[in-house]
């Protein structure tokens, strides 16, 4: 039994384009890592900066999915082959729209600034950045599990996406009270909602990608269902 | 290896295979098959060179009896009637179930005579009806437009996708039940086979067609149910949208991902 086609150029096109999305994946990453990065700082550089790369996370999807449409017309892959390029269209999908999450914390992060707020006010940005760690640390391990198409850390992906959106919870009632006890502080505290949202929704995409790695394997649609059906699903 | 597949939910059985050995002389070219193929459908045969999947086809209309030194052994039935052990007329049974071969066999004669041929073997029509079942034929093989105007020409005069829609018609016009089809696209260019593939389509309404191709992407486009088969044994049988998505064996897994080798 081999893991090789017969075409060794198939084999190259294949885990050329799984090492893209693997190298978009950890772009994203540091995009989100850096974004929360400015958000503590309070710098407007670093939020600049990530601005300034998101163009390349668009490119980079857009050539992925040029290689991806190259390899369907030519190969016509089938089964496991044809699964792994599907998950690929979705995972770049969710890894753009990760990028575009820490776009929008950078260009919160340069509105915060442009309105006087600084470190000196009282925010829970170390609550903030504690979310991001979560939602990037799930994203690292999905990325992970899709290098080795490794179905246990999927599912172990899937089972810690409840942790953030815990945490999300959490800072929407900080939050809240922040705005409660000094109204001054509510511009701010609602574009830190917004921010909390968006690292939650790049915890989101870290469990899309899990899924589809779960599919790719076990030829499974796990959407849409509990962790105890993909537990089974991967039996 | 006995391969047995639960039986298909929902589908009417028009041709079953059980048990079912083939020999080319002491080569066992068909080891224990069980096979349940559906009505009105159509089902593919695929796998690599010397898998079977002709020979297979060859045992549902007793085509081997030409040979001495081939023998099928266990059962196959047409419409729950064993056809292999059964006094059944070989020549009735090929009138029940019609073959198409991979290369065009158009017959030295005209057109019409080529369609009429088989009929005139089974039937004796006047001439009026005989016009009218050759034009049908013609028709449902796709080629009706095209030779409407040289009908006494020969056959051999058109070109090879044209060839295989006569030979097609030919084997319609006697009104089958079944259709087999060995490779009958591998002599064609992309344009033919294209008309072929939108005819199998079409003649499913009628009839139950098999296919032995050696086109994986034609199977998919083309069948409903597809069989894998390797070295004689009968691998996998399912769904052909299954197959090609998820495939329940490994082995097949690897030969239609082209990691067999």
């Amino acid at each position: 039994m081999t893991d090789k086609h017969m075409s060794t150029q198939f084999d190259a096109e294949l885990s050329g384009i799984s090492n893209r999305v693997l190298e978009m994946g950890g772009l994203v990453e540091s995009q989100v890592a850096r974004a929360v990065y400015a958000l503590t700082q309070f710098s407007g550089e670093t939020a600049t900066e990530v601005l300034l790369a998101e163009e390349r996370v668009n490119t980079m999807e857009m050539e992925i999915d040029r290689d991806l449409s190259a390899i369907i017309a030519r190969r016509q892959p089938t089964a496991r082959d044809l699964r792994l390029l599907i998950a690929i269209s979705k995972a770049i999908a969710n890894l753009e729209r990760v990028g575009d999450e820490a776009a929008r914390i950078a260009r919160t992060v340069q509105r915060l600034i442009n309105t006087g707020v600084s470190g000196r006010m009282r925010l829970p940005v170390a609550d903030l950045s504690f979310e991001a760690d979560l939602a990037i640390a799930q994203l690292r391990k999905a990325l992970d599990a899709f290098a080795r198409l490794d179905t246990a850390q999927a599912l172990e992906v899937l089972r810690a996406d409840d942790q953030i959106d815990q945490e999300f919870d959490g800072l929407l009632r900080k939050l809240i009270t922040y705005m409660m006890e000094d109204p001054r502080t509510i511009s701010a505290s609602i574009d830190l909602v917004f921010v909390a949202k968006a690292i939650e929704r790049v915890g989101d995409h870290a469990k899309n990608l899990a899924e589809a790695i779960i599919y790719v394997v076990k030829g499974t649609d796990v959407r849409h269902t509990t962790l105890d059906a993909v537990a089974d699903a991967m039996r | 290896m006995e391969t047995s597949f639960a039986p298909l939910a929902g589908e009417k059985i028009k041709i079953a295979a059980r048990d079912l050995n083939f020999y080319y002389g002491s080569f066992h070219a068909l080891k224990h098959i069980h096979l349940d193929i559906p009505e009105r459908k159509v089902t593919a045969f695929i796998g690599p060179s010397g898998c079977g999947k002709s020979t297979l086809l060859r045992t549902f209309n007793r085509m081997f009896e030409l040979y001495p030194e081939q023998r099928a052994e266990g059962l196959i039935t047409l419409d729950g009637e064993d056809i292999l052990k059964s006094k059944m007329d070989v020549s009735l049974i090929r009138a029940k179930i019609g073959m198409v071969f991979q290369k065009p066999t158009p017959f030295p004669m005209s057109i019409y005579d080529n369609v009429a041929f088989g009929v005139r073997l089974f039937e004796r029509l006047p001439r009026i009806e005989m016009d009218e079942r050759v034009e049908w034929a013609l028709k449902k093989a796709a080629l009706w437009n095209e030779v409407k105007d040289k009908l006494s020409q020969n056959g051999a005069s058109l070109s090879g996708g044209q060839q295989q829609r006569l030979c097609i018609a030919r084997g319609i016009a006697i009104k089958p039940e079944v259709l087999l089809l060995d490779e009958p696209c591998s002599a064609l260019d992309p344009i033919s086979t294209g008309k072929i593939e939108e005819l199998i389509h079409e003649l499913k309404n009628d009839y139950t067609v098999m296919i032995v191709t050696h086109n994986m992407q034609q199977a998919a486009r083309c069948s409903d149910y597809t069989a894998y088969m390797y070295l004689g044994d009968l691998i996998e049988f399912g769904p052909t949208a299954e197959l090609f998505m998820k495939p329940k064996k490994r082995d097949t897994e690897d030969y239609i991902t082209g990691r067999f080798g």
